[in-house]
């Protein structure tokens, strides 16, 4: 399948034209945050203060790297289960962000709110993290620099492999995915060659 | 009696600590390798083309395969003719972890205290397991554990009266609820008897073996067989994306139990099931 190249930021138009399904390679800035970063950027906005980067259109993706060896620009780097992000995408999607990547099933509120805020949820292979690291050509830390790995970071990647699992219309590629090859393969193979 | 100092101890787990992180068993690669030429839509066969380019990248390139580097988990079976001197085994063992983690540019994943989550910065404690076995070697597994899977890991405490049925349910409903969290394919480690807490350990130990060596006893070596496949007929694939290959290998180890009780213990593992050995 032929994977579509597409450079952010991911304005609400590029969004509406992503479906759940599609390999993607993404060129251009995202920002890193897992668990203890939305923790924290929900309890700034919360206070009413203003996110270290501006979420407008932006990019989040899931994922605490590997220190870099001398010479790299970043160590190993793939997506981290994006459930324990639950409770905080659907606060940033309402500030902006709209783009998210990681790996795993999302709660039904935050489709709701992808829905209200044409957002897209890109699946990044989980357990890739030396292929993934490939992509990223620039890494910054720009907060949160006390949460070691979970530091917040500008990063600049070029062609990164990604499927869109869930878009801005609710269609699920974790449900449609399976209930394709269900219906495909009434039987399994069960050849002595597959494990 | 021989002497070993644990000072070997530290060295050699600084080693298997590093490389357990680069360097996927051949076991495991060669699931994945045989679940690739089983798969014939076309996103599943490219996410398992990037799982098997990336773990030919980190064995090249000497990178972590996975960014969670995991918790240490570390075996020792000490034979009862060895006297371990130089220092305390405990904090030989950490102090190889602590290094391995910092040498190897691993990640540093490990919080001080569960609810109020400070890091220990260099991914102490071990996760340490002994056992006192005969003979004057000891031998010394680690296999550094993440998360994404460990978080979809479950035991449940069967009446006997649920029999083989209710154990096979249970490890289906185990993988099901896990879906594409754990980043599949997985491996499936399954404990049956014991305790509470040996029945999960027994668990853990099924995730220790090759995934091309089965039980020795041919009804659990049959099962073993038979629970993959039916795995594999779920359809949730590789990434959960939709596929045959949801699981690349199930291992169970079993021990007797209470005549009261049948536990069951199911400990998820993700293709990046990491695990190196070595005897002093």
């Amino acid at each position: 399948m032929e994977r579509r190249h597409i450079e952010l930021p991911l304005t609400e138009e590029l969004a509406r034209t992503l479906h759940a399904g599609d390999q993607v390679l993404l060129t251009g800035t995202i920002y890193t945050s897992r668990d203890a970063g939305h923790k924290r950027m929900c309890e700034t906005l919360a206070k009413g203060e203003a996110l270290p980067f501006d979420p407008a259109d932006a990019t989040i993706y899931y994922v605490g790297p590997t220190p870099a060896k001398p010479g790299q620009v970043i160590g190993s780097a793939g997506p981290t289960t994006s459930g324990r992000m639950d409770a905080y995408a659907p606060t940033l999607m309402s500030v902006g962000a709209r783009g998210m990547i990681g790996k795993g099933a999302r709660l039904p509120e935050v489709v709701e709110a992808m829905k209200q805020y044409s957002g897209v949820y890109f699946g990044a292979i989980g357990g890739a993290g030396a292929l993934l690291a490939r992509c990223i050509k620039k890494a910054e830390l720009i907060a949160y620099e006390d949460l070691g790995a979970e530091a917040l970071r500008k990063l600049y990647v070029e062609d990164m492999p990604l499927v869109v699992v869930i878009d801005c219309e609710g269609n699920n590629l974790y449900e449609a995915g399976r209930a394709e090859y269900l219906r495909t393969h009434k039987k399994a193979c069960n050849s002595v060659d597959c494990v | 009696m021989r002497e070993i100092p644990v000072s070997r101890l530290t060295e050699t787990i600084e080693r298997l600590c590093i490389e357990a992180n680069e360097h996927l068993p051949g076991d495991v690669q060669c699931a994945l390798r045989d679940c690739r030429a089983c798969e014939d839509g076309e996103i599943a066969k490219g996410v398992l083309d990037d799982i098997i380019e990336n773990f030919e990248i980190a064995d090249a390139g000497q990178v972590p395969i996975c960014q969670d580097t995991g918790m240490a988990c570390v075996f020792l079976e000490i034979g009862q003719d060895v006297h371990l001197t130089g220092g305390d085994l405990t904090e030989a063992v950490n102090e190889g972890v602590r290094r391995g983690y910092a040498n190897g540019y691993l990640r540093k994943s490990v919080v001080k205290d569960p609810v109020r989550r400070q890091n220990t910065g260099d991914n102490t404690p071990a996760m340490l397991y002994t056992e006192i076995v005969p003979g004057e070697t000891v031998r010394i597994t680690v296999g550094p554990k993440g998360f994404g899977s460990e978080n979809m890991s479950m035991i449940r405490m069967f009446k006997p009266s649920a029999g083989l049925q209710g154990i096979k349910d249970f490890i289906l409903e185990v993988v099901e609820t896990a879906g594409p969290n754990p980043c599949p394919p997985m491996v499936v480690g399954v404990g049956i008897g014991g305790t509470f807490d040996k029945c999960a350990l027994l668990a853990k130990k099924a995730l220790m073996r090759p995934l091309d060596v089965r039980n020795p006893d041919p009804f659990y070596a049959d099962l073993e067989t038979e629970l993959l496949e039916k795995i594999n007929t779920l359809g949730i694939g590789p990434q959960g994306f939709g596929g045959r290959t949801t699981a690349i290998g199930l291992n169970i180890e079993t021990m007797p139990t209470h005549i009261a009780g049948m536990p069951c213990a199911v400990n998820i593992s993700c293709h990046v099931t990491r695990h190196k050995m070595e005897v002093l």
